[in-house]
């Protein structure tokens, strides 16, 4: 095979990869959706803000440190011990459901009947709230996620690939281990959402909010559930992620390309989320390959939002959505 | 089944009916396998009112729709004023001169009730943006001219005092009646009222229905209005169209109409088959 | 306040339509506006203009420019950054390229080529809405900084990418570059703000400003009474890209002076004027300038108490004023949607009946 298109199909793969995180915020944003009709702007700021969770609890830090010190002119950082990761996740979790709790009861509770842009605006308030919180919580430099996941170039891809091809492919491990758990991710949730009570109601309550609740179903418990199992997708999102590039604030924004996503796979598909991540993983990347020398570069920063835009003026439904017929 | 050739005519209170402003011909409108119109034509004569009645899930909203061009019929066409209408935005269709209202009300509800009813009147304001940043000469001239006319039928529609008020805040019975200020401010050439009473308790009723006759008398406008409740349409219309599973099965005087037995059927309910 | 509104005597219909329909207002406002154009210049420091007057000013441009896109047409958009960006770099190409034309020509060029650009990414808002469009206006954010960032032409080819704001006249007064004085920048700046006000408040009393309510209000019902949704929808895009590119333009050649575009039109200053739209009232005039003079005063309050009053870290106090804003409009859109100008009116409205509310 040409060196060219060897080329190209490792670009298609790390693009598949990288697309699988993209999925994973995307997947988020699709429960939440789903089952309240909201926007959640903050999914992005959720997968940040576990991530410094999980960073803070591993390493020991001592929580509001900064301020602490900056109020009571102590000088403390951490408490010394190191938390093995399995239980970091847990307490980590934990965290993320009492979040959800504070948002159904502080926020939600108080929109309930309102238009779904007030409620779209209202998570982009909170996804500033989360930021700062988690700075002020756990402070805002650069830090290092490393829960013991494979890192580096997978070399039992390199040499097979070499035996085929004679050109050994470039896979990232952790990208490799991404993928795996993303799928593990949607299969659980599916039968979650199949064959448990609560994945029913859920369910019900996606379809019709109204004859959900006059058969008895409490939106509200619904809602911290449904934000609870977005806020852990969020943490396996910032997992990968804070693994792969460290855990900073730039990982919100990449974390907004879940948005173009939204609008190719559909607001309330799960699958389709997960194939639009890929595309738009792929997709970019092979634009950056093949247009991106030939325009200056980092043409990632964009293609996304300007695919999803293309899309939006020719199949406003997206891919896998009905087209909604207008009433009067 | 009458009205084949419709006359000018004069009715027992003297009004003057003229020729035929609009005629339906043969329109069918189907959602994807569902046909909710079935080959329906009539017409509106210049100065009547006409009704369109019909049991629950008839048809009668959509062919409202298909009249003020928010649905866009798979067959038959549309002759409005002697031409054949194409197939045309829904707005094009409110400049020609067709204004209407909603079964549940279309206000809108961030403005204050002036404001709504002023908003009847763009299709008649012309000045274009430049002038309207600058607020001089014509701009203004024309917002003071078109107040004018909204207040004349603020006053007509007994609405002054909650001019200033915003929609929002209004009952129910006097936001129907903003809207068909809303619609008249138009000066509509035809005007369509969907469902205008439904809802509304029986002062509230008799309110709407002689405003719908004094509108009808005093500015000569075509009415073409739907309503399930047969009592009060039969009262005030000239002509009733009976539709019943998208297709139209009685046409003619409320007379006639009451008379049909294919109507009497439709609305007692006997057996399909 | 030393009056009490009464109730509604007009006798015409221009005294109807007026801005301010109390006489008492009215005349605040003029004395308001003379103290700010003769007084105000004279006494005016560099502190104050740039810590808190130019700021202001600008971002008031701007915030009325996305209240009529988002809180009058009711389209909310997330690409204002990129926008005032398309401002400073047609104002930045202008400069370079005819020297010695009135600077205040071309920032008003600069408006109508943002205004251009606006309507092109408009376009999309005619097939959808909601949150949809606000996704589709992030790439107009993101698009617009990379080909600014990316392509020469744009910056003049200066290799750091940075654009930098030659000395520039407008009427004989030198507005841009380090010799010009704070107070001509000011005069400049308020001039426009003045001017610009003017016509948001025309644009939104009459006709067009009906129909851009009628489309925010109901889409459908609007285009069944005869409001063309393509013009209505585009001509807010491009009366709103007009506003926040003049901004957009004064911020970079009056305020700043130099911009780096990835740095300051990033996506934050779309929500930061997304947010003073929020706070201080969703289609409202004087909510756009209470909403900008709040977000402009709110951090340098903050950083006055925080970090020189209480002696924090610099980006300790940052952290808090992040999370403080993010509060502000969680609160804002629970409590009172249509924010400070909301509770302004409501105010006024309980004054009038103070002290028997019954």
């Amino acid at each position: 095979m040409p060196e060219q298109l060897l080329f190209a199909m490792e670009v298609i793969l790390n693009g598949l990869m990288a697309g699988v995180l993209y999925s994973l915020v995307a997947l988020g944003f699709v429960l939440i959706f789903k089952a309240s009709g909201i926007f959640n702007y903050a999914q992005g700021v959720m997968a940040l803000f576990a991530a410094l969770t999980l960073v803070g609890i591993m390493e020991g830090q001592v929580p509001f440190s900064h301020l602490i010190n900056a109020v009571f002119g102590t000088n403390i950082h951490e408490f010394g011990w190191q938390v093995p990761a399995v239980l970091a996740i847990i307490l980590t979790i934990a965290v993320m459901v009492l979040l959800a709790i504070a948002v159904e009861r502080f926020v939600l509770k108080h929109l309930v009947n309102q238009p779904e842009i007030i409620l779209f605006m209202a998570t982009i308030g909170l996804a500033f709230i989360l930021e700062g919180f988690g700075d002020l919580m756990w402070g805002s430099e650069i830090k290092i996620l490393d829960v013991g996941l494979p890192q580096g170039v997978s070399d039992i891809v390199e040499t097979t690939t070499f035996g085929w091809f004679g050109y050994g492919f470039f896979i990232d491990k952790l990208d490799m281990v991404a993928a795996v758990i993303a799928v593990l991710l949607v299969i659980l949730l599916t039968i979650f959402f199949k064959y448990t009570k609560q994945g029913r109601a859920l369910r019900a309550v996606a379809d019709d909010h109204q004859a959900a609740l006059s058969v008895g179903i409490s939106l509200r418990f619904i809602w911290v559930l449904v934000w609870s199992i977005a806020g852990i997708v969020a943490l396996v999102a910032g997992m990968m992620w804070g693994a792969k590039s460290g855990v900073q604030f730039s990982l919100s924004l990449i974390a907004l390309k879940a948005l173009p996503v939204l609008i190719l796979g559909g607001f309330t598909s799960i699958p389709g989320a997960i194939i639009g991540g890929l595309i738009i993983g792929v997709g970019e990347k092979l634009f950056e390959f093949s247009i991106g020398p030939l325009i200056g570069g980092a043409t990632e920063n964009w293609f996304a939002y300007v695919l999803a835009l293309l899309f939006l003026v020719f199949r406003p439904q997206g891919l896998f959505g009905e087209k909604i017929i207008e009433r009067v | 089944m009458n009205a084949l050739t419709p006359q000018a005519y004069t009715t027992a209170d003297g009004r003057e009916i003229g020729d035929i402003l609009m005629e339906i011909k043969n329109i069918t409108l189907r959602f994807g396998g569902v046909v909710a119109i079935e080959d329906i034509s009539f017409d509106i004569q210049q100065g009547e009112i006409r009704a369109i009645i019909g049991p629950n899930g008839a048809g009668k909203s959509s062919m409202l729709n298909v009249i003020s061009g928010f649905y866009v019929p798979q067959d038959g066409k549309v002759w409005f004023r002697g031409a054949k209408r194409p197939a045309m935005r829904p707005y094009k269709v409110a400049q020609q001169g067709i204004a209407r209202t909603f079964q549940n009300i279309a206000l809108f509800e961030g403005m204050s009730v002036l404001d709504n009813v002023m908003t009847g009147r763009l299709t008649h304001m012309k000045t274009g943006i430049w002038s309207q940043a600058l607020w001089q000469g014509r701009a203004k001239t024309e917002e003071f001219e078109n107040r004018e006319k909204v207040e004349r039928i603020i006053d007509f529609l007994e609405i002054q005092s909650i001019r200033k008020t915003p929609v929002a805040r209004l009952p129910y019975g006097l936001k129907k009646r903003v809207e068909l200020a809303r619609a008249l401010a138009a000066e509509p050439k035809l005007l369509l009222l969907d469902e205008p009473m439904a809802g509304m308790n029986v002062e509230e009723k008799e309110d709407m229905s002689r405003f719908i006759l004094d509108v009808n008398d005093e500015f000569g406008t075509t009415i073409c209005l739907i309503e399930h409740d047969m009592g009060v349409v039969m009262d005030l219309s000239d002509r009733v169209v009976v539709m019943d599973y998208g297709r139209k099965i009685g046409d003619g005087t409320p007379d006639e109409v009451r008379n049909n037995q294919a109507v009497i059927d439709a609305y007692l309910g006997v057996s399909h088959d | 306040m030393i009056y009490r509104e009464a109730g509604d005597f007009s006798a015409s219909y221009k005294e109807d339509s007026q801005t301010f329909p109390i006489r008492f207002d009215r005349i605040a406002f003029y004395a308001f506006v003379v103290v700010a154009f003769l007084v105000v210049p004279f006494f005016i420091n560099d502190y104050w203009a740039n810590a808190v007057l130019l700021p202001f000013l600008i971002y008031a441009i701007a915030a009325l420019g996305l209240n009529i896109l988002t809180g009058y047409t009711g389209l909310v958009s997330l690409g204002s950054g990129g926008f005032m960006a398309v401002g400073a770099f047609a104002s930045y190409k202008l400069m370079t390229s005819f020297p010695d034309v009135n600077f205040a020509v071309h920032i008003l060029l600069a408006g109508f080529i943002t205004a251009g650009v606006g309507v092109l990414f408009g376009l999309p808002s005619l097939r959808i809405k909601g949150f949809y469009l606000a996704v589709a206006t992030l790439a107009a954010q993101f698009f617009l900084v990379w080909l600014f960032n990316k392509v020469g032409w744009f910056f003049n080819y200066s290799p750091t990418g940075i654009i930098n704001a030659p000395p520039r006249t407008s009427f004989g007064f030198e507005v841009t570059g380090p010799a010009a004085s704070v107070s001509v920048k000011y005069v400049f700046c308020l001039s426009f703000v003045v001017v610009l006000a003017l016509i948001a408040r025309n644009l939104t009393r009459g006709s067009v400003g009906r129909k851009w309510m009628a489309i925010r209000d109901m889409d459908i019902a609007a285009e069944i009474i005869g409001v063309n949704p393509l013009t209505a929808k585009l001509s807010a895009f491009a009366v709103s890209s007009f506003f926040i590119g003049i901004s957009g333009a004064l911020f970079f050649s009056v305020y700043l002076g130099a911009v780096e575009v990835a740095d300051t039109f990033s996506i934050q200053k779309s929500f930061l004027l997304l947010f003073m739209v929020i706070i201080g009232g969703l289609g409202s005039i004087f909510g756009s300038f209470a909403g900008a003079a709040f977000l402009v005063l709110f951090p340098v309050l903050m950083k006055n108490v925080l970090t020189g009053w209480w002696g924090w870290p610099t980006d300790l106090a940052t952290h808090v004023e992040v999370m403080s804003v993010g509060l502000l409009i969680v609160v804002f859109l629970i409590m009172e949607p249509h924010g400070m100008a909301r509770l302004w009116q409501i105010a006024k409205e309980k004054l009038r009946l103070w002290p028997f509310p019954h």
